[in-house]
């Protein structure tokens, strides 16, 4: 939450320390914020807040979102009040939630990591050591996102299966990287661009070789994007369901989305343990997100900034 | 497709880069060939294969009829298959509701958040988190906790706030299916385009504002005059990546209608998992998916040169 009390997000062509555009909003401005901020973030916050309820009180209307201990008496909010439990979250680790959570870090990390060791030398080339056709390589990254998932499974499932991949964390690390490929050397690339040329000239004057240029002068100049584009990778692996839920049926590679879907269907809906899953299904990445909201902002727009 | 590629790839970075091109030689050749070979074999690979595939009678179900058909495949889905059709406008009603509503509520998002007030990072932080909360668990959380007609919030709120009898108390996945795919879309897509526009709104240059303020511009002027024209770049990008996303989306139907009532949600990429998964009708379901691939590659090209033109001419000179 540090992150967040940050001002502004700032990008290069900042003219004002502060960040801010404005000396300060009205308190219209402010509350009109505030209000729109609180009914957008409610539908996440109630997952979290029915967590940690029983299963009676999940039911219970008007909605119960403040947990308070004990009954104290806030008058007409009493309504709005409950007395959290973390019964729903020993019934969840019970039903063997672990597992999921650990395949679920080893395929978001594994794939980041590869997807950042394929994506840097392949954006730094293709800003700063152009080739033939580059355009059309770069469209090309970016045209194998136009296929939808569900065109190929079919044959990813029997290729797959003949080499022995289903079942694995291998196969989603496999399908995560290329999942995430190209918009990570989309991204890259253009913090590459953002390098001043001078920077790079002087580099080559003094001699420095190909990989001394690009590992330790450009990499630490665009290490912020470097991290913004290892969030978002991660957060798009973490919460991938379509492929896990067709190339994996066995546990011993099953993810967190896998977990959710395999808890309704074995117990029903029982709300308050549903959304104990769901808080641990998505704890994680929304504090990832919070902590990178900066780097977020500035690497997902460097493809439109001139 | 010339249009798409130039978007993509040059029109920002102004001068062709072409220093050293000699130097080095083939140094770059290299440096790409590891990430193209990894895409190739993942991504066009499979796509072969479904090219292969949608050629074939081929239920997995009963393997020894497996038959080359040609293109029977593709002459059925596109004359009498009127799931096909549903599904289609589906997948069109769905991406452009929710891309556009998602731009314009994203473009809102950061205006409010782009003002200095108490609190602003933290209401930053609460616009951002449905774009982070994993799509199936909030899917779940939509169709359960807000949307049940008995026990959900938001019948509860209409409830509470209607006059009289209150006997307006829809079913909302099943009276309205469509618009309730297009809610959760947008609650997760918006903040995404508040991340892309927050950026372009703080990259304007503060002089231009000033000197605009100076001359009398009222904040609804500024906003029009200098805010917009500036963000077009922007727009555009996360109407591209929106949409590459949200044509795709397949999560939260899977989650909630599982494509009902009738067709009334289903769009083409769970058509497809229908098909071929749960209907093993691999040869089909192939042919439905280069269908869709086919399909996307000319929207996107279409929607990047229609709002190349749409937003040049509505602010030229920006």
């Amino acid at each position: 939450m540090q992150a967040a009390k940050r001002p502004a997000i700032s990008i290069p062509t900042r003219r004002h320390p502060s960040g801010a555009r404005k000396e300060g909003a009205p308190v219209a401005w402010a509350i009109l914020a505030w209000v729109v901020g609180l009914i957008v973030f409610f539908p996440a916050f109630y997952i979290v807040a029915t967590g940690f309820k029983s299963e009676a009180t999940a039911v219970q209307l008007p909605p119960k979102f403040i947990p308070i201990p004990g009954h104290p008496d806030l008058g007409w909010f009493n309504q709005f009040i409950f007395d959290p439990t973390l019964e729903q979250y020993r019934e969840v680790k019970s039903r063997g939630f672990v597992p999921f959570f650990e395949n679920s870090i080893i395929a978001s990390l594994l794939s980041t990591a590869i997807v950042l060791v394929l994506a840097v030398p392949a954006a730094y080339a293709l800003a700063l050591r152009p080739m033939k056709h580059w355009k059309d390589i770069l469209f090309f990254f970016i045209s194998t996102k136009f296929m939808p998932p569900a065109g190929i499974i079919i044959p990813l499932y029997i290729i797959f299966k003949n080499a022995h991949l289903l079942n694995t964390i291998q196969g989603l690390v496999i399908m995560y990287t290329a999942m995430n490929l190209p918009i990570a050397i989309w991204m890259l690339r253009s913090f590459f661009e953002e390098v001043p040329r001078d920077i790079i000239d002087a580099a080559r004057v003094d001699g420095a070789g190909i990989f001394r240029e690009m590992i330790e002068i450009l990499v630490p100049m665009v290490g912020p994007g470097i991290a913004a584009t290892a969030f978002l990778s991660m957060i798009f692996a973490w919460n991938e369901f379509f492929f896990a839920v067709n190339l994996v049926a066995t546990e011993k590679a099953a993810t967190v989305p896998l977990f959710m879907q395999k808890f309704i269907t074995s117990e029903g809906l029982f709300w308050a343990k549903l959304s104990a899953a769901s808080t641990m299904a998505i704890a994680p990445v929304v504090i990832l997100g919070w902590i990178s909201q900066r780097q977020l902002v500035r690497g997902l727009s460097m493809g439109a900034v001139k | 497709m010339a249009v798409a590629k130039e978007d993509i790839a040059g029109a920002h970075s102004g001068v062709a880069p072409v220093t050293h091109a000699h130097e080095y030689g083939s140094i770059g050749r290299w440096l790409v060939a590891p990430a193209l070979i990894f895409a190739i074999v993942v991504t066009q690979v499979p796509f072969v294969y479904t090219l292969y595939y949608s050629t074939f009678r081929y239920n997995l179900l009963r393997p020894e009829r497996r038959k080359f058909v040609g293109l029977e495949n593709y002459r059925r889905i596109l004359t009498d298959d009127v799931v096909f059709r549903d599904a289609l406008v589906n997948t069109f009603l769905f991406t452009f509701a929710a891309v556009i509503i998602s731009l314009l509520l994203g473009l809102f998002y950061a205006e409010l958040v782009n003002h200095r007030f108490p609190g602003r990072g933290i209401v930053r932080t609460m616009l951002i988190t449905p774009f982070l909360v994993m799509p199936v668990a909030g899917a779940l959380g939509w169709k359960n906790m807000m949307m049940d007609p008995d026990f959900g919030v938001i019948n509860w709120l209409i409830r509470a706030v209607q006059p009289g009898s209150g006997s307006w108390n829809p079913v909302w996945l099943a009276h309205y299916p469509r618009q309730s795919i297009v809610i959760m879309l947008v609650w997760r897509w918006a903040p995404f385009m508040m991340l892309i526009l927050l950026a372009g709104m703080q990259s304007i240059d503060e002089e231009v504002r000033e000197a605009a303020r100076v001359d009398g511009a009222s904040p609804v002027q500024e906003f029009i005059g200098i805010t917009l024209p500036h963000l077009y770049r922007f727009m555009q990008l996360g109407a591209l990546l929106g949409t590459v996303y949200i044509v795709q989306e397949v999560d939260q139907i899977f989650m909630t209608t599982q494509g009902g009532p009738g067709t009334l949600t289903t769009n083409l990429p769970y058509y497809v998992y229908e098909t071929a998964i749960r209907g093993s009708q691999v040869g089909r379901g192939a042919a439905i998916g280069v269908v869709v691939v086919i399909l996307t590659i000319i929207a996107m090209t279409v929607l990047l040169r229609l709002l190349d033109r749409m937003l040049r001419s509505s602010y030229a000179g920006g």
